[in-house]
């Protein structure tokens, strides 16, 4: 029986149809057996990481800032800063469908994935081809994002530069908390991410909105909800929110403040008063990447106007 | 002079059908073959051919390396999980449309599509929790695991709401299979609105299927189910046919049509719960296929059943060569591309509904 399935049905002019269908499947079955027992391969590849693909914008973002962008090789679709990346890069998919082979195709030497990349299986294979694969953790703290940051760049063997950034980060962040502790009072926020139809979704507890939220002095009044989940309107006229915040771009492509306090959800809220509608990139905004704290230091001074929040000194640093 | 029309017919639709079954066999290994020697990972053909001959005689040389693990370890597995989920997906709506004696029928109609879609909602979004307070980390096996016994358990209960005193109402089946349908879906929806960001992505990909898990593992799992399911098919061509003409006209012919029904749906549970475990939802295979085939050699279920395997098979192999291939080396979803070959062609049919779908 062994590999002559083609022959065996093509050969004869009018098959019996309960012996076309078992070939049918016992061709299958010879093809599987044959191959399957012992075709797990293994092949280590070469250590130096000069042929990187990177999962996930905010590696992409490290690896950039580390001045490593001629190392990469592939990145993924949320890899959206800087806007080089994508245009000069192969694109492996969104970082949560990646292709096994699309990824081997690319003759990486590192694989910088962050956690959530996948699917299993597909990070699976990968590391049975041998295909050198790095998980870096998803953490929105201050910390997180140092270690982050030095994780990145031991991996791609710019320890050094990657320690410089993330201490710098680290000293960022540091004076963002300086300048929050000198706020008087707390404002009331509540993050929009979408008005599809309407419906506003917005950015509970554990978002990534919540924690950008709380490092720029604000309080998220939609910490009740868990992730981004659909608001009703009564609940948000409850929540009273100071500033509402959104993504540029976002909910309707003309979300302006009029038309926004106009909505009888958020007509009577505090913001609607003083019409504070913030809108921030997304990208900078939820990245958790190196420009983090600048981008807390951003909405601060969107949330409060009126206490002439200063620039981050650290920053003039290049 | 009547016999010799009838003979001379009878003739015609058997030369069509053996050509039928030549050309879609032949395209099915051709395409098999494109799957194998095409991909992100360029290949040259004669080394393609050269690591799978290796492979045979054991030449340890060509089997080292980046080439052979891309030939033997991702697109041989995935191909011949395309080959078996496409073929089971296909039988199982030609099952389908003749138990039911319905053009619309599909795979989906008996909930396991449903079942399998809720369970698999279930252990995305509640597995980290129902396993956090254990020492047992998720295992990547729990999600086919829980998408096949989702399946199955749908199946079941759908198949006792419909059987009385050991008969099954397939008119009560179908009716009761939208409405566990529509709660199955309800539930899957509530399942998303709990979801966090990651979940619900997880959730959209697993609804949208690909191949790209293949492995000889999941192989080995999947294999063992649907091929009985194939090999199963003669057994209940005969049975369908005298289906046609009425239930209670194929019991007066001396057909087990309890035996049939009970068969069928087994048959289809098993088979499409292994399939949507290993490469989630895919759209319109089940639905398509079987149509098209009896465009081409009419109903009859014994050249039907097989050759809507050899169809879905090379329909979905197909499909995953151009979902691999059009955006490389990302890779768009499977169901995508399935539908967007299977919508335009449905609407066709459905155009032509009143003269061709004679089931």
């Amino acid at each position: 029986m062994r590999g002559r399935f083609i022959p065996a049905t093509a050969r004869r002019s009018r098959p019996d149809r309960r012996e076309f269908s078992a070939a049918i499947g016992l061709s299958l079955l010879a093809v599987a057996g044959l191959v399957a027992p012992s075709a797990v391969i293994t092949r280590a590849v070469a250590q130096t990481p000069d042929r990187i693909v990177a999962a996930g914008g905010v590696i992409t973002e490290v690896l950039y800032a580390l001045g490593l962008q001629d190392r990469i090789v592939g990145v993924d679709t949320t890899s959206q800063f800087p806007i080089d990346a994508l245009r000069d890069k192969a694109s492996i998919g969104y970082v949560r469908a990646l292709s096994a082979e699309g990824v081997i195709s690319l003759k990486p030497s590192l694989v910088i994935a962050i956690q959530s990349a996948g699917p299993p299986d597909a990070i699976s294979l990968l590391s049975e081809a041998g295909v050198k694969l790095a998980r870096i953790p998803e953490d929105l703290t201050p910390e997180g994002i140092a270690s982050k940051i030095e994780a990145i760049g031991t991996l791609a063997g710019a320890a050094e530069p990657a320690r410089r950034l993330a201490a710098q980060t680290t000293e960022r962040f540091d004076e963002l908390a300086r300048l929050r502790d000198g706020l008087r009072t707390r404002r009331r926020v509540l993050f929009v991410l979408s008005l599809q139809n309407g419906r506003v979704m917005v950015g509970g507890r554990n978002s990534t909105a919540d924690a950008i939220i709380g490092l720029a002095g604000g309080i998220n009044v939609a910490s009740a909800i868990e992730g981004y989940k659909p608001m009703t309107d009564e609940a948000i006229i409850e929540a009273a929110p100071d500033i509402v915040l959104m993504m540029r771009n976002s909910g309707s492509p003309n979300t302006t403040p009029d038309v926004m306090f106009a909505m009888p959800a958020f007509s009577s809220t505090p913001a609607a008063s003083r019409k504070a509608l913030v809108a921030m990139d997304g990208l900078y905004l939820l990245g958790f990447g190196p420009r983090a704290p600048l981008a807390a230091r951003d909405l601060m001074a969107a949330i409060y106007p009126d206490a002439a929040i200063p620039p981050l000194k650290t920053a003039a640093i290049p | 002079m009547a016999s010799a029309a009838l003979a001379a017919f009878v003739a015609g639709r058997r030369r069509r059908a053996m050509l039928a079954v030549g050309c879609l066999v032949l395209l099915c290994l051709a395409l098999a073959v494109i799957a194998i020697g095409q991909g992100a990972v360029a290949i040259a053909p004669q080394r393609v051919v050269a690591i799978l001959s290796a492979r045979l005689t054991g030449d340890p040389a060509l089997l080292e390396g980046r080439d052979a693990l891309v030939v033997l370890n991702i697109r041989l597995p995935r191909v011949l999980l395309g080959l078996l989920v496409g073929a089971s997906l296909a039988v199982s709506g030609a099952l389908m449309q003749g138990l039911f004696r319905n053009p619309l029928a599909d795979p989906g109609l008996v909930g396991v599509s449903s079942g399998a879609g809720l369970a698999a909602a279930a252990t995305i979004v509640l597995g980290d929790r129902l396993l956090a307070g254990t020492a047992i980390k998720l295992p990547f096996a729990l999600l086919p695991v829980g998408a096949f016994c989702g399946g199955l358990i749908s199946t079941l209960i759908l198949y006792l709401i419909a059987t009385r005193q050991g008969r099954t109402s397939v008119a009560t089946m179908l009716l009761a299979g939208v409405a566990l349908g529509a709660l199955a879906g309800a539930l899957t929806g509530l399942l998303a609105y709990l979801s966090d960001d990651r979940q619900l992505r997880d959730l959209t990909f697993w609804s949208l299927g690909s191949l790209g898990g293949a492995s000889w593992t999941k192989l080995s799992v999947v294999a063992p189910i649907v091929l009985p399911m194939l090999l199963a098919m003669p057994l209940l061509a005969r049975g369908l046919n005298g289906l046609m003409l009425g239930e209670a006209e194929a019991w007066h012919l001396g057909l087990p049509v309890q035996r049939i029904k009970a068969l069928a749906i087994l048959l289809v549970a098993l088979a499409v719960g292994a399939s949507v475990a290993s490469a989630g939802v895919i759209g319109f295979v089940g639905i398509v296929v079987p149509h098209l085939i009896r465009l081409a050699i009419g109903p009859d279920h014994r050249l039907l059943l097989p050759l809507a395997a050899v169809g879905g098979a090379t329909l979905l192999v197909g499909a995953d060569i151009v979902a691999r291939l059009m955006v490389a080396p990302a890779e768009l979803p499977l169901g995508i591309v399935t539908a967007a070959i299977g919508a335009p062609f449905f609407l066709w049919l459905l155009l032509r509904r009143s003269t061709a779908l004679d089931v």
